[in-house]
């Protein structure tokens, strides 16, 4: 288990590497540079900003410096919001966006799993039919129709919650809502497949016969196998919530990442973006990476088969 | 067998709901398709006295507030729609095909090898770098395609290479090889053609990911680019008049969401039928 995991990491190690420098470089190829938009600087200041800024160096020069920031965990100072750093800036903005990620994440997999295990039990009853009905809609709702329409519905009619912004508790509902409930789906069908296989297998007849009870047999026997698919899904899942909460910051309104870093890639700002992707990138990887884990502990097999292969 | 099985009415195998999705996706596809014919108006046809009307007779679906005919440019966006999910589906497929036709015929280390690159790509943070791709060479449609087209040949790669792993030693293609069959005699005979059922089913599911991945684009203004109309670019617009002109935000995510959840159908009755 410690050889896989050390392995894993030793494996996350270059792919990282491989974002960073793909996004460095093709961050520098968006045409214009960061200053392009400020009209009425004269070229002698542009100029001077450009040598402040170290833009003007050769692109190997400016990446290799890049590099030895980035080891001390600076990301240098942005364009954009003069006298900010990249790092006071994330980490101000990261705090929300992470927070609505981790509120749509456990709603989905929280609800996902409940839906998606109870329908492949109820499988040839109506209320289970109606779940699989349910979660087919479900993926077929994105979160940018689904956000309008809920603010259209429960904020401007009922007047419930709040249409926008990001300043009392019950803000969070409705975009953690709107934003999970793509994933909720996901899970659920796949929850639902995976129990549906499990529960046709021989050692559930074996736990029956042995007189277990329907909870023992469900949630001990039962889960820990049709539960792994859903883990698995866990890493494509956490990329899906970030890049999807660029599109609910946008709709409510909300100060987080997502939004600032659509309007960074838009302006140019290198250090903004390329600190952004640093971000998302690492966490990424390691969402991946504890999901593997986990997989690994629920099925011994898999951290064997990693290493005959 | 494969008498038994014609002999079905189509309504068993694909289910009601099935035929009424699928009628409804061809005649969507239909009327998309013919857009030039079949639209009202023009799409970029602004008449600013109208501005933002509910639906009426001569506007079915009311106007934006531009006072552009919404059904017009309901059906343009579609067409945009189709177009993205079907090109970059195409892309995605013969990308994954090949990709997993080679792994699985290339055997052991190759294999390993290059589904391991498959295992650590899916885990990357993709649509960020669609989104730097689209910053970095303009925001034409055509980049969108083979954008998405090279982020969503994953899966197809993996089942493709799975059924080439199996249909390798399977004894038709064995004997095949004997009797001095080229190798690629035995891919264009025997693999491709057994691998199309499940790259029909593929290109289902792949379809609705893909239009989604464009709508995300054109909703955060990187897609397709005004006036031209996309459905992600028509729901962002809705959504931002919602609460004045509701019909704005509600047509285009109706139909958005009706044309996800034919495909989405039809990929599952397809997928159950394949088993």
């Amino acid at each position: 288990m410690i050889r896989f995991l050390l392995r894993r990491i030793c494996e996350s190690v270059p792919v990282f590497f491989a974002i960073i420098t793909a996004t460095f470089f093709m961050a520098r190829f968006v045409p214009g540079g960061p200053f392009d938009k400020e009209k009425s600087v004269p070229p002698e200041t542009l100029e001077a900003l450009n040598a402040y800024y170290g833009l003007n160096e050769p692109l190997g020069s400016q990446y290799l410096k890049f590099l030895k920031n980035l080891a001390c965990g600076e990301l240098g100072p942005s364009y954009k919001y003069s006298g900010w750093s990249v790092n006071e800036l994330i980490a101000e903005k990261a705090k929300v966006s992470l927070e609505l990620g981790f509120c749509a994440l456990i709603f989905a997999v929280a609800f996902g799993l409940l839906l998606g295990v109870s329908a492949a039990v109820l499988k040839d009853k109506p209320s289970g039919k109606a779940i699989g009905a349910f979660s087919l809609l479900g993926i077929c709702l994105p979160s940018m129709v689904l956000a309008p329409v809920a603010i259209l519905l429960f904020a401007i009619k009922l007047k419930c919650f709040n249409a926008m912004g990001w300043n009392f508790p019950s803000d969070i509902v409705l975009p953690s809502i709107t934003l999970g409930l793509f994933y909720l789906a996901w899970i659920a069908r796949l929850a639902r497949a995976s129990t549906i296989g499990e529960l046709s297998k021989g050692y559930v007849k074996t736990a029956r016969a042995k007189g277990l009870g329907p909870f023992k047999i469900y949630f001990v026997h039962v889960l820990r196998n049709a539960i792994q698919p859903v883990v698995s899904y866990l890493g494509p899942a956490a990329a899906g919530l970030l890049t999807g909460s660029f599109v609910i910051e946008t709709i409510f309104q909300i100060p987080g990442l997502g939004k600032f870093f659509i309007s960074s890639a838009l302006d140019n700002d290198y250090t903004m973006v390329m600190g952004c992707v640093i971000l998302y990138a690492g966490f990424i990887i390691a969402f991946n990476l504890i999901s593997d884990l986990v997989l690994a502990a629920l099925n011994p097999k898999i951290a064997k088969g990693f290493f005959d292969k | 067998m494969k008498i038994s099985e014609r002999a079905k009415p189509l309504k068993d195998k694909f289910g009601i709901g099935g035929i009424i999705c699928s009628a409804f996706l061809i005649c969507a596809f239909l009327i998309c398709l013919f857009a030039d014919f079949t639209a009202p108006y023009p799409y970029e046809l602004q008449n600013m006295d109208l501005g933002a009307s509910p639906p009426s007779f001569a506007h079915p679906l009311g106007t934006d507030i531009m006072g552009r005919d919404m059904l017009s440019r309901l059906i343009y966006g579609g067409r945009i729609s189709f177009f993205v999910g079907i090109l970059a589906t195409a892309v995605s497929i013969l990308i994954g095909v090949f990709y997993g036709m080679v792994s699985g015929l290339a055997g052991r280390k190759t294999d390993s090898v290059l589904m391991r690159i498959v295992d650590i790509i899916y885990s990357l943070p993709f649509t960020i770098f669609v989104i730097l791709l689209t910053l970095a060479f303009g925001r034409s449609i055509w980049l969108i395609f083979v954008a998405i087209g090279a982020v969503e040949w994953l899966t197809m790669a993996r089942i493709a290479r799975a059924m080439t792993l199996d249909l390798k030693t399977s004894q038709f293609v064995e004997a095949s090889k004997a009797m001095g069959q080229s190798a690629f005699g035995i891919i264009a005979k025997h693999i491709l053609p057994n691998l199309m059922p499940s790259i029909i089913v593929c290109a289902a599911l792949t379809m609705p990911s893909v239009m989604l991945l464009e709508a995300f684009l054109s909703f955060l203004g990187l897609g397709v680019q005004a006036p031209l109309p996309s459905l992600g670019s028509l729901i962002k617009d809705g959504a931002e008049y919602m609460e004045d002109a509701p019909w704005l935000l509600v047509f285009p995510a109706a139909f958005f969401s009706a044309l996800l959840y034919c495909i989405n159908l039809i990929g599952e009755r397809l997928t159950l039928k394949n088993k």
